[in-house]
């Protein structure tokens, strides 16, 4: 009978009658704070770090210049046009949404059900979920043709007498993607205030100290603090939790509450929350697998961590899969020409590039991830997780651009191509969204730490 | 090096914060919408006109009918501001050499009309007609107030949006028989409620309220 060696640097085996290790190295209490608030101590940035921190910021530079120039020009500088409505604005805004959902679902879900690999990544992810809600809301904000008066999505009271409609699905949306953003940020900063109080505590400057102790809110790691901190966090990961499945619900209500052929579809909701937590997760090993790398945090991201990532997006990847299928069958068992045209129009039309780039990446790819080796070799699934990302933004290009182009007549077909102005502010929120990243790793704990000790195997002695 | 604490007084103002935490929200709300309100920024606005012309001596005491300078038509969407040759009419006799009508002799003498300045300013996405209402029944008073005892002119009413639809949604109370549209202290001779449902009927008054009744 094999044992499985708690300190080797493999732990991804699966044997049933061990729990396998979840920190590997020869890690205590020490080790593991030292390891993670050495990151955010040092007093000289790597050069490495300015340079892909100028690049980034570079872009998200462009972005709020293209910003500028869609507010003072006008929504024509974008190649949404009738009947097109809707396009890059719209496919990115729901990219980054769904992107957002893994942070959420690995810091409230697999809390509730206890599963405590997800200690090591929660941190990250929740940063991740909260910089890609705010690449998302932009869309929406600058999309509406005159950005000055957004404040119109809300509800307030006003001379005009206006109030938005609240049949609107895209209102719901509003309301889904705001309470999304500020549970999220709440959520975060709340994990991170024992973390931060670890860093006050170690800071060597006096500015340090006081951003940290500010930030930390007096946290002195009392029992009764500790018992009134785990409560808060336990009610906010049940408040959280509806939210994975609700907030990509709603923003799939944007669609299927249409008419439109390839909209109206019952499966929409599930199958977009299916979609958001696939992305969402090989969006997480995009970020893990060169951070665990670079910051080395190997021994706290381990293999197994990346497996279980893996597993994930292989099973997401399945119910995406299957989605696509069902779509199909409904299209042919419910016998509406209109929607049996706007399914056969997606796969043989003429942006069917799309759509079977979207298939090869999310259907085809994810199925790598059955074999161990993909599973478990840094470099295989990366090559997998950025295909997943690639496939994602298609599906979301797939349902939306295509959808549109060809409605119920056909004189009111038309086609879509990008202007460089949309291909900018795509390119522009990966800058803001890795700009917001390289931030937060240089600056504050890029692991929970405190967690990460709960969850240290036992000393040998 | 010791330790970050925060300064006692943290400890007492704590219930503050929490106060303007909970008072903010309320605060901003109630600035936004009466400080930016209509009523805030728009009534009342009298700009001095290039002649000191005073609506309450010439309507008021000396009761010229608004519609002697201010002509009605079934068919303009504007109202006239009248032309210096409205004013000569009188002009020419009374008081010809007073110095405040310098500038509408200069007027009438080189044909450039003088630069009135205008109070009932509406943005320009707003499609406005005066004919439909004072041909309907609406009184001048009810969306002006009484020009008949502004020496200065000045905006009565919000002219919002709002304020639009109140009429729009309601209108029977604001409702007169149209040969007394432009008297301006006309009082309803019967029950309101009343003579407005007969004038609603009698007019065929259905006012619109889309979107593009307004925003054409």
């Amino acid at each position: 009978m094999s044992t499985l060696d708690l300190r080797s640097a493999d732990n991804t085996g699966n044997d049933p009658t061990r729990r396998a290790a979840l920190v590997i190295g020869h890690h205590d209490y020490a080790s593991v704070t030292q390891l993670v608030s050495q990151l955010a101590e040092r007093s000289r940035t790597p050069l490495a770090w300015y340079v892909a921190f100028a690049v980034s910021a570079a872009w998200a530079g462009l972005f709020f210049l293209l910003i500028g120039y869609l507010v003072f020009t006008g929504v024509g500088v974008w190649g949404n046009n009738r009947p097109v409505g809707w396009a890059f604005d719209i496919v990115n805004f729901v990219f980054w949404v769904g992107i957002g959902h893994a942070g959420t679902l690995i810091s409230a879900i697999l809390f509730l059900f206890r599963q405590r690999w997800r200690t090591s990544i929660n941190r990250a992810a929740e940063a991740m979920t909260v910089f890609a809600v705010i690449c998302a809301a932009v869309y929406p904000g600058v999309h509406i043709g005159r950005a000055w008066l957004a404040y119109w999505l809300a509800p307030y009271p006003n001379q005009m007498q206006i109030w938005p409609n609240f049949r609107s699905p895209l209102l719901w949306d509003v309301f889904a993607v705001s309470t999304y953003f500020t549970l999220s940020l709440l959520f975060w900063y709340l994990g991170m205030i024992p973390d931060l109080a670890t860093l006050r505590d170690r800071a060597q400057s006096r500015l340090k100290r006081f951003i940290y102790g500010v930030f930390a809110l007096g946290w002195r790691g009392s029992a009764r603090a500790w018992h009134v901190y785990e409560t808060a966090y336990l009610l906010l990961a049940a408040l959280a939790t509806p939210l994975v499945l609700s907030v990509h619900s709603v923003v799939s209500f944007d669609f299927a509450v249409s008419v439109l052929p390839g909209w109206h579809t019952t499966i929409f909701p599930p199958y977009f929350v299916a979609g958001a937590i696939f992305s969402g997760f090989a969006m997480v090993v995009t970020l893990m697998v060169p951070a665990r790398a670079w910051f080395g945090l190997k021994d706290l991201i381990t293999l197994r961590h990346l497996e279980n990532m893996n597993k994930v997006i292989l099973a997401t990847g399945c119910m995406v899969g299957y989605a696509y299928g069902i779509e199909f069958f409904i299209a042919w068992y419910g016998g509406n020409p209109y929607e049996q045209f706007a399914f056969l129009n997606r796969a043989l039309g003429p942006y069917a590039w799309a759509y079977w780039i979207m298939v090869t990446c999310n259907v085809a790819v994810p199925q790598l991830l059955w074999m161990k080796s993909w599973r478990t070799t840094p470099w295989k699934m990366m090559i997998v997780a950025i295909l997943v990302n690639v496939g994602m933004w298609f599906e979301r290009f797939v349902i939306i651009v295509i959808s549109l182009t060809r409605d119920f007549l056909p004189s009111n077909w038309g086609a879509y191509s990008p202007t460089w102005v949309d291909l900018g502010m795509f390119a522009g929120s990966f800058g803001l969204f890795f700009m917001l990243f390289l931030l937060f790793c240089r600056w504050l704990p890029m692991v929970a730490m405190a967690e990460v000790k709960t969850v240290l195997p036992h000393p040998e002695n | 090096m010791d330790d970050f604490q925060f300064p006692a007084w943290v400890d007492r103002a704590r219930p503050l914060a929490v106060l303007l935490l909970l008072s903010a929200p309320p605060y901003g709300l109630g600035v936004l919408y009466y400080g930016g309100s209509p009523q805030t920024t728009d009534v009342g606005y009298a700009p001095q006109q290039p002649v000191p012309y005073s609506h309450a001596l010439h309507a008021g005491d000396l009761g010229i009918d608004c519609a002697y300078c201010h002509t009605l038509s079934d068919e303009a969407a504007h109202l006239a501001i009248p032309p210096t040759a409205t004013c000569m009419n009188c002009h020419e006799q009374i008081a010809p050499q007073n110095k405040s009508l310098l500038a509408v002799r200069e007027s009438a003498t080189s044909g450039m009309p003088i630069r009135w300045i205008r109070v009932h300013d509406l943005p320009d996405y707003v499609y406005f007609d005066h004919s439909a209402h004072v041909m309907r029944g609406v009184g001048c008073v009810s969306c002006h107030g009484r020009i008949d005892r502004m020496e200065t002119v000045y905006q009565a009413q919000t002219l919002s949006m709002g304020w639009c639809l109140d009429c729009h949604r309601n209108p029977e109370p604001h409702l007169r028989p149209v040969p007394f549209v432009t008297d301006m202290s006309w009082v309803s001779g019967e029950d309101p409620a009343v003579l407005g449902k007969r004038l609603r009927e009698q007019y065929n008054i259905a006012p619109p309220t889309d979107c593009s009744a307004c925003h054409r």
